[in-house]
């Protein structure tokens, strides 16, 4: 692993058993997470980004699910094999997630104080209650909530959505973790809350130097707060580049009918969006060769054949994609 | 000639509470919202969530009823029909629901389902065979699909055949509320293509209501921007995105993130969260939050007004 590098996954293929057999709902996803950086994983549903994310810290549904190949490096060592009981001190400790719904995922007949409490408990065992309930008030504070003692006493559904999610950001935060997942953390949310969870947790990032990986399908949210991408299509990787690049210079023709038909991007309103033609397959009926040729317009005959590997492409970009060799670049 | 028009709509919720339940409080979903809309033009709504514009959408199509106002169709008011009017006026006023997975019935049959409006209003059953068929290839579905149930369809074909439905009686005026807020970035793109092309060759008049300002801004040609139960600010679509007056409207357009790395712009980010609409603050609703708030504004309440006369652009607000 290179030295500034803090996550690498190889390979991952993860399979789901559904009624319709065994489908490879992620096959074949790489990628590094640089210190200090964000990665963003971009995707329409079902492509594999959420997948992936719990794929890291093993939290995925069993025994529905397995992880058929692949590796996690983390400080050396390859998450997928460790036992089970060193990943509790990981998950939270270091690898922090949080997560699309903060009214699922928080614990709704528990105050917000007692499943705070419960981070600490876990992992820091020696504190006394006092400094549990301090550093609980401290971490509500750095999330930016302005009467933290309150809050603590509350229970979920008490909440708005934004105050919610700054307290699943301060649980998630509270062990100042060296990574921090973010599975479409402001998805649920309206776009001015929005933007001050991602202020948060850009501020946050900045001072305490934690790497993140930033799952979501809005390519708004990609553009504003990324450093590197990776999109992903139908459980594959598609293109890989350095936020700019990607969206001044789209490779894969995935991304560029995507880029296409935001409509943020049309210049005159009332036309018509340019789209992508066909549907995404169904992961059951995955076709041979480039999973995108069905809907390629540059589609080849090579492409339906032979599944085109993820070819360097530039300074630190790849591109799953035949016609990117013949272009010159 | 407006085809719509609405005039101090209100729409209150009862709060019930305490031992007996009895009333404690109102929720001002909708607090006095006045606008109309021009034959074959789209009106677009925009607010975050809990700002009524949903609640506007199902007063006007005669859903929930009104706490007071009025709603004008082609000049015949809502309020003041009678029921067997009211059933004609559906054929006029149709709608097209937000969740595609909860608006169909996952109990029927496309054919059921599109079926169903014909019945109500007298068509025999032999007959539509071939208007059905006709109607799900104009939303771009083959007639195929009849026999299916909405199960076996994607979010975006399911979208096509809520729209398919709403479209069927040939209606005058379409309430879309949230149409492509359930769907991927890709698919979106073709729902609104098709209501574009369905407006342009049925000449429909669109209520366009969605959170979101890029779609909003691409369907619309006048935009009401709504907060805690108000229109705040009203104008042409290029007007509410070049010259914006009211400081919650800016706010909003500068927090939508844009797909381009290289417009990282300057954010007005607010502070605090909503006001509970229960509760709502007095004055100005938008004081408690506003970066530009004074006295005034938690005093007195601004009007809609417009700065040049007759510009059509208005905005509630003391100093914009």
């Amino acid at each position: 692993m290179k030295k500034d590098v803090v996550l690498e996954v190889r390979d991952l293929v993860v399979a789901f058993d559904t009624d319709q057999g065994r489908v490879r709902a992620v096959d074949g996803v790489g990628f590094e997470l640089k210190k200090g950086s964000i990665l963003g994983i971009a995707g329409e549903s079902g492509c594999g980004k959420s997948v992936t994310a719990l794929s890291i810290i093993r939290l995925l549904p069993r025994p529905v699910s397995s992880i058929l190949a692949g590796q996690v490096l983390f400080q050396g060592k390859n998450l997928l094999t460790t036992p089970i009981r060193q990943m509790h001190k990981i998950r939270g400790r270091k690898i922090a997630m949080i997560f699309q719904e903060p009214m699922t995922a928080l614990n709704p007949v528990h105050s917000v104080e007692r499943q705070m409490k419960e981070v600490f408990e876990l992992h820091f065992p020696r504190l006394t209650a006092v400094s549990v309930r301090d550093r609980s008030l401290e971490m509500l504070t750095r999330v930016g909530i302005p009467d933290p003692g309150q809050v603590l006493k509350k229970y979920p559904h008490q909440l708005s959505g934004g105050i919610r999610q700054r307290v699943m950001i301060a649980m998630a935060l509270s062990c100042e973790p060296d990574i921090l997942i973010a599975d479409e953390p402001t998805t649920a949310l309206d776009v001015t809350v929005q933007a001050q969870i991602l202020e948060l947790i850009k501020a946050l990032k900045e001072k305490s130097g934690m790497s993140i990986i930033l799952i979501t399908h809005d390519l708004g949210v990609i553009a504003e707060n990324c450093d590197q991408v990776v999109v992903m299509y139908a459980g594959r990787i598609a293109e890989t580049a350095d936020v700019r690049s990607l969206f001044k210079n789209p490779l894969h023709p995935y991304t560029k009918g995507l880029l296409a038909s935001i409509v943020s991007r049309a210049e005159i309103s009332k036309t018509v969006l340019p789209t992508i033609e066909g549907n995404v397959p169904s992961l059951s009926n995955m076709p041979a060769g480039c999973r995108f040729a069905q809907r390629c317009p540059f589609v080849k005959q090579i492409c339906l054949h032979v599944t085109p590997g993820e070819v360097p492409a530039g300074k630190g970009r790849t591109a799953a994609c035949h016609l990117i060799n013949e272009e010159p670049e | 000639m407006p085809i719509l028009e609405v005039r101090r709509l209100k729409k209150y919720f009862p709060v019930l509470g305490g031992v007996f339940l009895r009333r404690t409080g109102w929720v001002y979903a909708v607090d006095d919202v006045s606008f109309f809309v021009k034959k074959g033009e789209t009106f677009g709504l925009v607010g975050e969530s809990g700002c009524g514009k949903t609640t506007l959408g199902r007063c006007i199509m005669g859903l929930y009823d009104m706490t007071s106002g009025s709603v004008r169709v082609q000049d015949s008011s809502i309020s003041k029909l009678t029921p067997a009017q009211k059933k004609s006026l559906s054929t006029h006023l149709q709608m097209i629901f937000q969740d595609p997975y909860e608006s169909l019935d996952s109990r029927q049959t496309v054919r059921q389902i599109l079926e169903e409006k014909y019945i109500i209003h007298g068509k025999a059953r032999n007959d539509l065979s071939v208007v059905i068929g006709q109607l799900l290839e104009n939303v771009g579905l083959s007639r195929d699909c009849l026999s299916r149930y909405p199960h076996e369809f994607s979010g975006g074909q399911r979208q096509r055949i809520g729209i398919a439905r709403a479209v069927s009686m040939n209606p005058e005026i379409i309430i879309c509320d949230e149409p492509v807020s359930a769907l991927d970035v890709s698919v979106q793109s073709k729902i609104l293509n098709l209501l574009l092309e369905l407006q342009k060759t049925m000449g429909l008049t669109y209520v366009f209501i969605s959170h979101d300002l890029s779609v909003v801004r691409h369907m619309s040609d006048r935009i009401g921007v709504m907060y805690l139960g108000k229109i705040v600010e009203m104008a042409d679509a290029s007007t509410i995105y070049n010259n914006a007056r009211h400081p919650y409207t800016r706010a909003l357009l500068s927090a939508v993130p844009l797909p381009d790395p290289d417009a990282r712009k300057k954010r007005i980010v607010l502070t605090g969260e909503v006001p509970s609409v229960e509760n709502p603050p007095p004055g100005c609703r938008f004081h408690t939050r506003c970066p530009h708030a004074d006295v005034i504004c938690q005093e007195s309440e601004p009007l809609l007004l417009d700065r040049e006369k007759d510009s059509g652009h208005v905005a509630a607000c003391h100093f914009f």
